[in-house]
């Protein structure tokens, strides 16, 4: 009997986090309790992207879309919708502004001006079955490669699609392919970096939990491109069911001949290993990286010599992101003008956004390049939660910088963010709005850099100290406007004298939020105040009269006994002593209390 | 072991079934089978068994089968509702496994309305 139905049950990390695996087990006994295991499927793939709303279960071919699977809405799923065609109404999507109901998943915004390239696979096939990905026409793109086309011809395909690494310098990964192939040596290697350090990013686990297959054919056609026989994978230990996922496909790979030797009976023969970093941001950098494989401590080295040159065992090296590669078979199978007729003109394809913080709509995209950041934030993001008013968005991680409301019409590609001050970067994009204090944001970056800068030269380790000490300083209500000088100058001076990347853009936070929000650094220097009163050393209490019914809370809950007041009049706080606690004004069921 | 192209287009091909019931495009023709208690009652389930079958046998990778609830025809269960993307929908009205299969050869496949099972369209 054919299966007419089938059941996607999400088994990214999000959604297994929320119990889909026990969702996935309540659909599997129901449905055979009901006798349907013959005709409908119920199987588990990669993440939809829509990890907030998970567990994510979708309906096939009725394209049904579930949100916030539990136990109880499974068996109701089964029940209603499998066997009696009725749609469980409380378990679909609702726009949040409208809560208009959304049952079919292309209706849905968050999906609607989506192209998935990268993700093509993800939520559609099951991740540990090679046959579904061959199915998907998987491992197409090798067998063209190795028996239609010679590695030149690769490369040349790769430089016209003008794809550009997603790893976040966004150098053109065919002019790469090309300088390794030229580099003299019978040994070469290819390495994915799956290091994916950037605070909020998940993108690379979401490929390589939800379509593992699409890297490892991305690696070995630049292992024919380049000349090498054999690629690592670095991924951090975090990633536990990426690392499974991986594991499964390459022995699946392995067993059926697509790694190993002469592989489509040509002389060309690759092999992959996986390798496990510890989970140092610095390590993601490429030298760090690899000096972390063979052995010795994460630490950049001086380029050049880049890795194509000399990379890993001093021998030839081809270094690329997990997107990147998971967009090198479309190209060879679709062509490099197909590729080159989406996005900007510098930028080409689809860029995958990890968008988080105040939208509504929280998960991962994969837009066109040159999508708007207000397409990303209003339309597929939904707006800012609880209708609040947007501030900033943060793109490129540590490396990248604030973006104020001004500039929310710039399409985003490589060179637009880079103009503005900030970074693509691995495609984090976290959304701020008026309750975030622009100063404290960078000082958030600038800790974590100083966490994570390795120490090796003293630009990095000495200098982000200071500029951290320094907003700190400012922070606490003990700036200066000399201060603010010595932060612009440092910073530059970090920027320009840093060995590697790490220390080379751990200043774009400070730098851009003081070009896009100077008034909120004077704001805290001048006035000593936190505009958005979230630096608590800044903030004055007061009691507005009008509302206080002196209900006495707030006195007595202060623990330096600062409020006065009789009951039943309005009380008044002595500002002198107050320690800014603030249990008075989460006391206060009046809102009486304010805070500036 | 794959060790050419050709073999891999023949995992491809057997295994491509699989993904039919995933692509969820508009513009296919879409088959839709009433399958609430009263239809499931009067058979429905070997209806539209029978009618996925048949579009599977003949390779058609335009149409998706989809159940639906029930359609207000009590009285003429199993029903099956036909719509071509862009055209207003035929529905049949008392069809059993064999008459399904003949819905997918005659009418999705050859484009042939079935007059004399017809109960709306
Ligand atoms: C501090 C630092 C961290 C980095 N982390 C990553 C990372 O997590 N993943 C990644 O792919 N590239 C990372 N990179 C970029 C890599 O050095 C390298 O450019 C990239 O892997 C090349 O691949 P691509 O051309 O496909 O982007 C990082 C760079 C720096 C300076
Ligand atoms: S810039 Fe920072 S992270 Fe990079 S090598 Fe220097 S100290 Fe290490
Ligand atoms: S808790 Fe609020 S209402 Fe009560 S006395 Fe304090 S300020 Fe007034
Ligand atoms: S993990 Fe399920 S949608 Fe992302």
């Amino acid at each position: 009997m054919a299966v007419r139905m089938e059941l996607l049950v999400c088994g990214g990390t999000g959604c297994q986090a929320s119990n889909s695996n026990r969702v996935l087990e309540v659909l599997r006994e129901g449905i055979k309790g009901a006798n349907l295991q013959d005709e409908v499927n119920v199987l588990m793939t990669g993440c939809f992207g829509f990890c907030e709303k998970g567990p994510i279960v979708k309906v096939m071919p009725d394209n049904i879309f579930y949100v916030e699977v539990d136990e109880d809405a499974a068996r109701k799923i089964v029940a209603e919708h499998v066997v009696k065609g009725r749609i469980v109404d409380e378990k679909i999507y609702r726009e949040p502004e409208t809560e208009e109901k959304l049952p079919e998943q292309s209706s849905i915004p968050f999906y609607r001006k989506q192209i998935r390239i990268a993700l093509r696979n993800c939520g559609k096939i099951d991740p540990e079955n090679i046959n579904e990905y061959i199915a998907a026409d998987g491992y197409m793109a090798l067998a063209k490669a190795l028996t239609e086309m010679t590695p030149e011809e690769v490369i040349d395909v790769v430089k016209r699609s003008g794809l550009r690494g997603r790893g976040g310098g966004g150098f053109p990964t065919g002019i790469k392919w090309e300088a390794t192939r030229k580099s003299n040596s019978d040994i070469k290697y290819v390495i994915c970096n799956a290091d994916e350090g950037d605070p909020g990013a998940f993108m690379d686990r979401s490929i390589l939990e939800g379509d593992p297959h699409s890297v490892l054919e991305g690696m070995a056609i630049a292992g024919y491109a380049i000349g090498a026989q054999f690629g690592y994978i670095y991924v951090r230990a975090e990633y536990p069911l990426a690392i499974h996922r991986l594991r499964v496909a390459i022995k699946q790979a392995r067993e059926l001949g697509l790694l190993g030797n002469n592989i489509f009976g040509t002389n060309f023969s690759f092999d992959v290993e996986i390798k496990i970093g510890a989970g140092a941001f610095i390590c993601g950098e490429e030298t760090a990286l690899i000096n972390s494989i063979e052995g010795g401590r994460g630490e950049p080295t001086v380029k050049p010599p880049y890795p194509a040159q000399v990379g890993l065992w001093k021998k030839p090296t081809n270094i690329n992101n997990v997107e990147t590669f998971a967009n090198v078979c479309p190209i060879i199978l679709n062509g490099a003008d197909w590729f080159a007729a989406i996005g900007t003109q510098k930028s080409k394809g689809t860029k995958v956004f990890a968008l988080a913080g105040k939208v509504n709509n929280v998960g991962l995209v994969e837009v066109p390049m040159g999508t708007t950041l207000r397409e990303i934030i209003f339309d597929l993001g939904g707006g800012i939660k609880g209708g609040k008013k947007f501030k900033a968005v943060q793109t490129g991680g540590p490396s990248g910088g604030c973006i104020p409301s001004e500039h929310l019409d710039t399409p985003i590609d490589y060179d637009n963010l880079t103009a503005l001050g900030s970074m693509m970067g691995s495609g984090g994009m976290i959304v701020m709005d008026e309750d975030d204090c622009m100063v404290n944001i960078a000082k958030f970056y600038l800790e974590f850099s100083c966490d994570e800068s390795c120490g090796r030269c003293t630009a990095c380790r000495v200098g982000n100290k200071r500029l951290l000490e320094i907003l700190t300083k400012i922070t606490e209500g003990n700036g200066e406007m000399e201060d603010l000088e010595r932060l612009r100058e440092l910073a530059e001076t970090i920027k320009d004298s840093a060995l590697c990347g790490l220390g080379q853009t751990s200043p774009n936070p400070v730098l851009s939020t003081m070009k896009f929000f100077y008034d909120e650094y004077l704001a805290h220097v001048k006035d000593k105040s936190c505009p958005s009163g979230v630096c608590t050393n800044l903030l004055k209490y007061y009691i507005i009269p009008e509302k206080c019914v002196g209900c006495t809370a707030c006195a007595r809950v202060c623990p330096v006994n600062v409020i006065h007041g009789e009951a039943k009049k309005v009380h008044v706080i002595d500002r002198e002593g107050c320690i800014k606690c603030g249990e008075c004004y989460r006391t206060c069921r009046f809102n009486a209390i304010t805070r500036k | 072991m794959i060790k050419s192209l050709e073999e891999l287009k023949q995992i491809r091909d057997k295994y491509k079934d699989v993904l039919q019931n995933r692509e969820a495009e508009e513009n296919k023709i879409r088959i839709l089978v009433g399958m609430a208690t009263c239809g499931i009652a009067a058979g429905a389930r070997d209806t539209i068994n029978a009618i996925v079958e048949e579009v599977r046998n003949q390779n058609l990778d335009n149409a998706i089968v989809v159940q639906t609830g029930c359609m207000g025809f009590c009285y003429a269960e199993p029903t099956v509702e036909v719509r071509f993307p862009g055209q207003s929908p035929i529905l049949y009205g008392k069809i059993d496994a064999e008459k399904g299969r003949e819905i997918v050869r005659r009418h999705v496949k050859g484009g042939e309305v079935i007059r004399e099972w017809v109960l709306r369209g």
